[in-house]
């Protein structure tokens, strides 16, 4: 059974429709990442998918106890509330020390625990953020533009941080990126959307859909070849991305 | 023991400050001023109603408090430019409530009792309801703490969490209308939103974590109550304003200091 998935899923905004019958399963253990201009639904699709939209037709499955990590598209934590960042992975449920600290060192930012928030550089932030979501053990991690304000070497160390947490803890991945030569690297499936699927698959294969070209056009082609040069011998589709941290 | 009226007046002050303190925070982290504006200036709507219907003061202010809180806290969800909208509300509250407090027939009320409070006539009646509404407030806030705060930082993070953030925005609004109640008599309508926000503002460079600046807050709060019952005495002024004074004078002296305690 997936992890999670969408059924005829349709999401009405302010009286817009922003998506209309998806139909989307996340398989356990994979990274998939959906792609699409601005506009064509896609954080509302992760919002739904933890919740926080409810659908106007469709539904939601979601595996029996299922535990999503959610990292939010961005954060803005007014200046008058002093928070510490072991406060804020405190919230709304207090773990133990030792809890929080491990998902500190997970995310990368071991020893940030005792610092504002509010100083925190905008990578560290994201980190913390993503330490939040680890703090339950997840099944699957949900991003939403993770890497938004961070430069490019920045939004690589990112990546690779959360390659690494998948490979330490299992869990699926799924993430909504601009970073389309990342994407095409580090993802088993793409997800193409546009207020539907327009299309999915392998990232060669979305790459290849016209549907795709339509909305990007052929400027990744150079990011494809070198990740096809890469790759095409590893991608075996059994889910082993031991071979992954080559692309970057 | 409670018949000295200044002991009545202190002990009335140090209610509304303890209950304003934590309810002045969320105000700020929440960039709800306008809010807190337009709940409190209801409350002269409340007066008018409760007057005209001859039922207590603070039953009146408590319901078209809420009234006015809801209707905010549910035009916050949408997405109409609620800044505007909000001053409209606030000031439209305030200016309908001395309409209508005026088109009482056949009653003098003395409105500025209303407007910036009479904490000198606070009686043991009244003691018993701001201490009990302060009460119920303090409890409501610190039984949700954790999801207020939760739900303040993100509602979606909340939402993955496993909250209703609505709800906790609900909670909220009810803290705001009971404290807005219990504060009238105390401050008045005019000075209530000043009460929930600087000593809020005040405490916010002393503090590290969200419970030391509420618990601060509440500190700063009773300071300003005390010294502001202390100097309308002294300079023979009118109290609620005096306590306000002392609280914008405690607000001035931390941002003087807020640099040092930046690390």
């Amino acid at each position: 059974m997936s992890l999670i998935s969408t059924q005829n899923l349709t999401l009405v905004l302010d009286g817009q429709t922003v998506l209309e019958n998806v139909n989307i399963a996340i398989e356990k253990g994979e990274i998939v990442t959906i792609v699409g201009p601005n506009g064509s639904g896609k954080s509302s699709l992760l919002r739904a998918l933890i919740g926080a939209l409810k659908p106007a037709s469709g539904s939601v499955t979601r595996a029996d106890g299922l535990r999503i990590g959610y990292v939010p598209q961005k954060l803005q934590i007014d200046a008058t509330l002093p928070l510490t960042v072991q406060g804020f992975l405190n919230l709304p449920h207090r773990h133990p020390r030792t809890v929080v600290n491990d998902a500190l060192h997970k995310a990368g930012v071991g020893d940030l625990a005792k610092r504002q928030m509010a100083d925190l550089s905008g990578g560290q932030f994201q980190r913390v953020l993503l330490a939040r979501a680890l703090l339950n053990a997840p099944d699957i991690l949900i991003l939403d533009e993770a890497t938004q304000g961070l430069d490019q070497p920045g939004a690589a160390a990112f990546y690779r941080q959360i390659e690494e947490v998948r490979r330490e803890m299992g869990c699926a991945v799924l993430m909504v990126s601009h970073d389309l030569h990342v994407v095409m690297a580090a993802s088993d499936r793409v997800l193409c959307l546009n207020g539907h699927v327009c299309c999915e698959g392998t990232p060669e294969i979305v790459a290849d859909a016209p549907e795709y070209r339509a909305l990007f056009g052929t400027g990744t082609q150079g990011a494809l070849a070198l990740y096809r040069h890469e790759h095409t011998h590893s991608h075996d589709h059994t889910h082993d991305h031991s071979n992954c941290d080559g692309a970057h | 023991m409670l018949d000295d009226f200044v002991l009545r007046a202190a002990l009335a002050g140090v209610g509304v400050a303890l209950a304003a303190a934590p309810l002045g925070c969320f105000v700020v982290w929440r960039r709800m001023a306008y809010f807190g504006d337009a709940t409190s200036h209801a409350a002269l709507l409340g007066v008018a109603l409760a007057l005209s219907l001859d039922l207590p003061i603070f039953g009146g202010v408590l319901v078209v408090a809420l009234a006015m809180a809801l209707i905010v806290a549910g035009l916050n969800g949408r997405n109409v430019s609620t800044d505007a909208l909000l001053g409209v509300l606030a000031h439209g509250a305030l200016a309908i409530g001395l309409v209508a407090v005026s088109l009482l027939p056949n009653q003098r009320v003395d409105l500025s009792a209303y407007l910036f409070g009479e904490i000198l006539a606070v009686t043991k009646g009244d003691l018993a309801v701001i201490w009990g509404g302060a009460a119920v407030s303090i409890a409501l806030l610190v039984w949700r703490w954790q999801a207020l705060l939760s739900a303040t930082l993100n509602p979606d993070l909340a939402t993955a969490s496993g909250l209703n953030p609505k709800r906790e925005q609900l909670i909220l609004t009810l803290a705001l209308a009971l404290t807005v109640a219990v504060a009238l008599k105390v401050v008045g309508a005019l000075l209530i939103a000043a009460m929930l926000i600087i000593p809020a503002a005040a405490a916010r460079p002393f503090s590290r974590t969200p419970e030391t600046m509420a618990i601060m807050a509440a500190i700063i709060g009773m300071i300003a109550t005390l010294g502001g019952l202390a100097a309308s005495f002294a300079f023979d002024t009118p109290t609620g304003p005096s306590m306000v004074s002392v609280a914008a004078l405690l607000f001035a002296l931390s941002a003087g200091l807020a640099p040092v305690f930046r690390r």
